[in-house]
């Protein structure tokens, strides 16, 4: 014990700084320092701006389909209401659900891939076959039907749905990357102290796969906007007003081929692909930084 | 060639009906066929289940629409009984193991709201061939654009076009294809008037005959080609990352190097040693690919009403035609599975390596 005292305590402080770190290395690197600030600042205006600003509540007869101007920055929609405000306030439903399912997929897949690989033999075969029979299955095609027959009333239902279909891809690659980390010194070392199952894989594994685990977090968020998106204008999730409610309510107005309506399809679409832009420039940029071998391309 | 991918050698003592049992259990066929066997039944029962289990009872509905439709209750139970092939009286089980059997018999029951009385089966023969035709020739297009791509990258890795490319495609690859599809049509066919908007809609114009027609041909080619960039639009980022990493991890082998020394053309080397072995990871994502696809091919057929299964399941749930989304998930689970095992046959048959650990003797 004497020994793994203060490695432990090291590791903690060095757990204390790698967040400061990370932004440090992150704040060199253009591209991540870009798609970080474009996250935070949609984030940011998606959670605050409705405090600040009003909802549009009421239609505007006399202003439908408004093209952009001075009296109406980004247009105004098939009942005339000002884009810009409804844009700020349909941000919140999309992000919390992204944040939700992203969180849920990872630890679903995480536990489901470190179980598997950490146990080995029939535990791992098993777990592995039903991991590969979920990969098989047209996971959207279940995910649109299951969705008709389940009422999601709320973003939780709808987070915990999408994380449920959305898995299975990550819990592989966990396994294999925990597979790799058990054959390292130091987990052999604690094996040899044993020091139980549940400090080797969340004392000595886990935190060193916590750059892959926040990676990997990020991408499930991105599908998981991916899929919300389709499930939204297929009409399977009817609730409230945010960016894919918007943009498919457009469409369904024929927005598209009246031209002066093109702001009030444009501009939730185009909220949609900037924050899943900014995600995926800031999931590429943290991988390049905590896997620098991909960068010089071993 | 066919004994299995097991490490165990067979017991020289054991007895010959226990190698042959041996053979049998370890045989990599008949393992595979048993497996695919198994996951389409845990897609049956899964369905089956889902759509009995769950609040808002797809029977009490489909009921519920035929008494609004004007039948008594009774008449409305037994119509819902025929249609979905099941009897709702019987005992969950046996409703279940009748729906198995009917399934054996090659029976998806009948559709009865979008084509009354039609059996699932003959709808879905007459859908299945657009989405195969569309999602595949993309698939393929973009799986060889992909690779031609990420080999580019890969040997000029680190370079601003490396940088571009990756870049690149990440970002499309994030973008829902329901949006890359709005925008095309905007673009091309309100903003710039570039593709008629009556290409835009359907997969054929009215009138237009299928057949080995020069004028067929045309016109398929006319509907598919928006449609047709959408799909190459939304999987290429994911072919490019996956083959410019894939390349990279190869380029550092030892035959690579090997042949270079050996002053071997760098075409040669490209296309025989490096990409060769570079794209092999892929072919099985490929298939499984295709299953994601057809998934997606609902938004984008319903988008461009292009006449496939995609377009088929929209309907049909607007309309709540369980049979019909049951039949339609089935059939695709069973179109990913034979692909698979037809990316397992492809790949055994690029990688001798495959055959020979495959076959001990």
């Amino acid at each position: 014990m004497g020994t793994t005292a203060p490695t432990r305590s090291e590791t903690r402080s060095n757990q204390g700084n790698a967040f400061l770190r990370t932004f440090k290395l992150l704040a060199r690197n253009k591209i991540g320092l870009l798609g970080l600030t474009v996250f935070l600042l949609m984030t940011l205006v998606s959670f605050v701006g409705p405090l600040v600003i009003p909802p549009e509540t009421q239609a505007h007869v006399d202003q439908i389909y408004q093209p952009p101007s001075a009296a109406h920055p980004l247009g105004t929609d098939f009942q005339g209401r000002e884009m810009w405000k409804m844009v700020i306030h349909g941000g919140r439903d999309v992000l919390i659900v992204a944040f939700l399912a992203g969180i849920i997929t990872t630890l679903v897949a995480v536990t489901f891939g470190a179980v598997s690989a950490f146990f080995g033999g029939w535990v791992d075969s098993l777990m592995m076959a039903i991991t590969d029979i979920w990969l098989t299955i047209p996971r959207f095609l279940l995910l649109v039907v299951v969705a008709t027959l389940v009422r999601l009333e709320n973003v939780w239902m709808l987070a915990l749905f999408l994380a449920f279909f959305g898995w299975p891809g990550l819990a592989r690659q966990i396994r294999s990357q925990v597979l790799s980390l058990k054959k390292r010194e130091y987990v052999e070392a604690a094996q040899l102290l044993d020091l139980g199952s549940a400090h080797i894989i969340f004392r000595e594994m886990l935190p060193n796969m916590m750059s892959y685990i926040v990676i990997a977090m990020i991408n499930a968020m991105t599908s998981a906007i991916y899929s919300q998106t389709g499930l939204v204008f297929l009409g399977v999730v009817p609730f409230g007003n945010n960016w894919g409610v918007m943009f498919s309510l457009a469409y369904a107005k024929n927005a598209i081929y009246n031209p002066n309506a093109a702001a009030s399809l444009l501009v939730p679409m185009g909220a949609i692909i900037l924050f899943q832009i900014s995600l995926v420039m800031l999931s590429r940029s943290l991988e390049e930084i905590f896997n620098p071998r991909l960068r010089r391309g071993v | 060639m066919s004994s299995g991918a097991t490490v165990t050698p067979p017991k020289k003592t054991a007895t010959k009906p226990a190698i042959l049992l041996e053979k049998i259990a370890t045989n990599f066929w008949l393992r595979t066929i048993v497996k695919k066997v198994f996951i389409v039944w845990v897609v049956v029962t899964l369905t089956f289940f889902i759509i009995r289990a769950l609040p808002g009872n797809p029977v009490e509905i489909m009921v519920m629409s035929l008494m609004d439709s004007g039948l008594s209750s009774e008449e409305a139970y037994t119509r819902a009984a025929s249609l979905l092939r099941i009897d709702l009286n019987a005992p969950l089980s046996e409703q279940y193991l009748d729906y198995m059997s009917n399934l054996l018999k090659g029976d998806l029951g009948d559709s009865y709201v979008l084509a009354i009385n039609k059996p699932v089966t003959t709808l879905i023969a007459q859908r299945l061939p657009w989405t195969l035709f569309s999602v595949g020739t993309s698939l393929l297009i973009s799986f060889v654009i992909g690779m031609f791509l990420g080999t580019l990258a890969a040997y000029r890795r680190n370079s601003l076009l490396d940088h571009a490319l990756t870049n690149f495609g990440a970002a499309i690859e994030s973008i829902p294809n329901t949006l890359t599809a709005i925008v095309l049509v905007l673009l091309l066919g309100v903003t710039w008037k570039v593709v008629p908007l009556n290409f835009m809609r359907g997969s054929l114009s009215p009138g237009i005959k299928p057949g080995f027609t020069v004028e067929f041909l045309i016109d398929l080619f006319k509907h598919y080609a928006v449609p047709g960039t959408v799909y190459v639009f939304s999987t290429l980022g994911g072919w490019m990352l996956a083959m410019r990493s894939s390349t990279i991890s190869t380029l550092g082998d030892d035959y690579v190097t090997v042949a270079r020394a050996r002053g071997l053309p760098d075409l040669r080397i490209i296309t025989a040693y490096v990409g060769r072995n570079a794209s092999l990871p892929l072919i099985t994502s490929l298939a499984i690919s295709l299953g994601f696809v057809v998934g997606g091919s609902i938004l984008i057929e319903y988008i461009f009403v292009y006449q496939g299964i995609g377009l088929l399941l929209s309907q049909a749930i607007g309309k709540r035609d369980y049979p019909v989304m049951q039949g339609i998930l089935l059939v695709t689970t069973i179109t990913v599975i034979l692909s698979t095992a037809l990316a397992d046959l492809l790949y055994g048959w690029l990688d001798p390596r495959i055959r020979i650990t495959g076959g001990g003797e």
